[in-house]
């Protein structure tokens, strides 16, 4: 087993809670795991990438040579093409389709949105308002990687003891709506698929 | 022994705990900040009453790290690779005088200037100051070579330098740690000279430090982070310093090379090992992510021997950080590449958060210095860096912690008045204050602009040592107390706020305004922490 993934989006909006979920779930089923974060200078709003690497075999490289990974999920549709170079010509783009705009030339929406559709393999999705409808726009990044589940590999008990674990300290409450977020991403996906 | 999932930063810190640190002194920096972090969270570390408070900057880290040291106790000290200049009189000192307890210090490098202003090697600084240099490949090396720095700096009585870079520091990965050591004891050194570099002394301990080279050289042999990987392919032997070992081997399905590698992870080089990889081999490629620091040594100045082959012949890039495609390509792999980035993608740029005091600080400044025209701000490191991009494209220099002030000094002395300094107040704290005092006996005709806002905000908000202090220090320093003026940047005070600098721009001599707001990112977290505490005692 082996998924090499990308996570995207601006600084601040949590995609190392992404990270940190598949990794939890990673390590319960044993597997190798390297994720290279990015600090500093980048996260004052700018854009942000983490590189995730699991593996059942140890794993050299921190980073993931372009046009390997499998994965990129995105929580913002402009910061979803800018890893492109990266992508496996089979891998999967899942995004969320809500816009981050804190730049005076962002493209027009449905610009972007036809870029995306222009890939063979991607999932869209409306995190915001599906974390809405699960009780919280704050879960959207939830939403997002409930949506990647089907791709990654790992059992769907492992990603949600880990979402319990990470949350646990925030209440009973707060784990159950972000379990219900992960579990909206992952119908979306599956219809859509 | 349990795996834990750590950064290659917070695995140092935890070797540190687990090796028996009596202290950890450092000044953040990406990608270096973490450790202290780490340490400053653990719970271990606590208990231990291991002493883990922010220096005003490494200089005084370094110091402070040293005395630790002369008082027999284990110390660590971190920093970014620009902070080792900062320190680089006591650290180059700190190697003439030699260790008592363990003496560590980790610079952190960061290739391709992800978060800093130059891309320098620290390797240099340790063959500069003729101690042993310790360079990962992995976080759980990161783990095994501080442990293994401890011992090393206790036995040679010596300061050894742990040389990390940026994707090591920030990586995440599984790390077996190993079983604890208690601290040291106090204990002064056997010889109460050791420490007093007077020339006489100096001379003879700079002997003793020269004559420990054989030592340190066989040390690098012997420890085993230094070794030959055999290959039937002689055609090319391959040097692999440090993270760039990994890169290599992403370039082979399950690690199996066909070219004899040599691993290098400890400094000064084992010749012996250099020797058997150069004789036995056609040509020699050499990886280093950073400076080409053994290429320059093998080629020589006259480049007559072997091929080398790296970064100085076009094999790699000159510059940036090394990375499996970089690598793969010297070797003459081909990589995949996935789709062009579409055109519609546009750069984002980090900027100041929304609502951030520097923001209306310089608004205020840039309509108080509108008469006088553009090209006359010297400012300094930190988010109000952020300031030199649009829209407000405030400040005109950024060279290195505290060069805003002095730089202004030496503008105005050449008949740039006003000359203007922007200043954050860690900055301020960390080196600006002498620069002050040099404006101040100068008389110079400068404004001085100290962004309090009560932290140390680019590195992610940690304690700053100016904070509550800054108004006294202008004061203590000399400035006339009329020519000291604190604001609130806000929008509605506007207009007073550039009424404000406006007179202190005509002032010819020193005078220093303090736009004081605390940062919107570390209110926040205060805010959220009260909360929590507050639903707590509920
Ligand atoms: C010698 C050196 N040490 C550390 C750093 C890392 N560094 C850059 S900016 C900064 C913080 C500056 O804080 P402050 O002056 O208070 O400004 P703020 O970011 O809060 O606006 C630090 C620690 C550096 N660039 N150079
Ligand atoms: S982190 Fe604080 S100082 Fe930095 S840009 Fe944001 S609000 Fe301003």
């Amino acid at each position: 087993m082996k998924k090499d993934i990308i996570l995207a989006g601006v600084g601040g909006q949590g995609i190392l809670s992404i990270a940190a979920c598949i990794g939890l779930a990673a390590l319960e089923e044993s597997l190798y795991l390297k994720q290279a974060e990015v600090h500093g200078m980048s996260q004052r709003g700018g854009a942000v990438q983490s590189n995730l690497r699991l593996s059942s075999d140890p794993i050299a490289s921190d980073l993931i040579p372009t046009g390997k990974a499998d994965l990129i999920i995105a929580v913002e549709p402009m910061e979803s093409l800018r890893y492109l170079p990266m992508l496996d010509p089979n891998g999967w783009i899942i995004t969320s389709i809500n816009p981050f705009i804190n730049i005076p030339d962002y493209p027009e929406m449905e610009d972007l949105m036809k870029e995306i559709w222009k890939l063979p393999r991607y999932i869209t999705l409306d995190a915001n308002s599906m974390a809405k409808d699960c009780g919280s726009i704050k879960a959207a990044n939830m939403v997002v990687l409930g949506a990647a589940t089907p791709f990654l590999g790992l059992e769907q008990s492992s990603i949600e003891s880990a979402v319990k674990n990470l949350f646990k300290n925030k209440g009973d409450e707060i784990v159950e709506l972000n379990l219900k977020a992960v579990q909206a991403g992952r119908d979306h996906a599956l219809k859509q698929m | 022994m349990q795996k834990l999932l750590l950064l290659g930063d917070e695995a140092i810190a935890q070797a540190a705990i687990d090796g028996g640190i009596s202290g950890v002194y450092a000044y953040p920096g990406t990608p270096s900040t973490e450790i202290m972090e780490y340490v400053q969270a653990s719970k271990t570390a606590k208990e231990n009453n291991i002493r883990a408070l922010w220096s005003a900057n490494e200089k005084t880290a370094m110091e402070s790290a040293l005395g630790m040291s002369y008082a027999g106790k284990r110390a660590m000290v971190c920093m970014k690779h620009v902070g080792l200049n900062v320190a680089a009189d006591a650290f180059v000192n700190a190697a003439i005088t030699g260790a008592n307890g363990g003496l560590v210090i980790i610079a952190a490098d960061d290739p391709s200037m992800h978060s800093s202003q130059n891309e320098q090697d620290s390797r240099f600084y340790g063959k500069f100051a003729l101690i042993p240099i310790l360079e990962p490949s992995n976080q759980q090396e990161a783990y095994d070579m501080t442990r293994y720095a401890f011992e090393l700096s206790e036995r040679m009585r010596i300061p050894v330098l742990l040389r990390i870079t940026t994707r090591l520091a920030h990586s995440r990965t599984g790390v077996e740690c190993s079983n604890p050591e208690k601290q040291n004891d106090l204990k002064l050194p056997d010889n109460l000279r050791q420490f007093v570099l007077l020339p006489a002394i100096a001379r003879k301990q700079y002997r003793e430090l020269l004559g420990k080279q054989a030592q340190m050289e066989a040390a690098s042999a012997e420890s085993g982070y230094n070794r030959i990987i055999e290959g039937s392919d002689k055609n090319l032997g391959i040097i692999a310093c440090g993270l760039s070992y990994n890169y290599l081997l992403e370039n082979y399905t399950n690690g199996k090379l066909e070219h004899p590698v040599l691993k290098i992870g400890q400094y000064p080089l084992p010749l012996d090992l250099v020797n058997e990889l150069y004789e036995s081999c056609e040509e020699i490629l050499v990886l280093e992510d950073g400076y080409p620091v053994i290429e320059e040594l093998l080629r020589g100045m006259l480049n007559k021997g072997k091929t080398i082959k790296g970064r100085l012949d076009g094999t790699l890039p000159r510059d940036g950080e090394l990375n499996p495609v970089i690598v793969g390509y010297a070797l003459g792999k081909k990589h995949l590449q996935g789709s062009a980035v579409p055109d519609l993608v546009k750069n984002r740029p980090p900027k100041l958060c929304d609502g951030c005091a520097h923001n209306d600080a310089f608004l205020a400044l840039n309509e108080a210095l509108a008469p006088y025209g553009r090209g006359r701000v010297f400012s300094d490191i930190g988010c109000y860096t952020l300031s030199a991009l649009e829209p407000l494209e405030a400040i005109n220099s950024c060279v290195d912690m505290g060069a805003s002030i002095t730089m202004a000094i030496g503008a105005a002395d050449a008949g740039l008045v006003p000359a203007v300094a922007a200043i954050g107040d860690s900055t301020f704290t960390h080196s600006g204050m002498t620069g002050l005092l040099d404006a101040v006996n100068n008389n110079s005709p400068i404004t001085v602009i100290i962004l309090d806002n009560s932290t140390t905000g680019m590195t992610g908000g940690q304690t700053s040592s100016a904070f509550g202090k800054i108004d006294n220090i202008v004061r203590g320093l000399g400035v006339a107390e009329e020519h000291i003026k604190v604001l609130k940047p806000l929008r509605k005070y506007h207009d007073e706020n550039v009424a404000v600098i406006k007179e202190e721009l005509k002032y010819q001599g020193v005078s220093v305004i303090i736009p004081r707001r605390e940062c919107i990112q570390t209110l926040n977290r205060r805010m959220r922490q009260k909360a929590k505490a507050k639903t707590m005692n509920i």
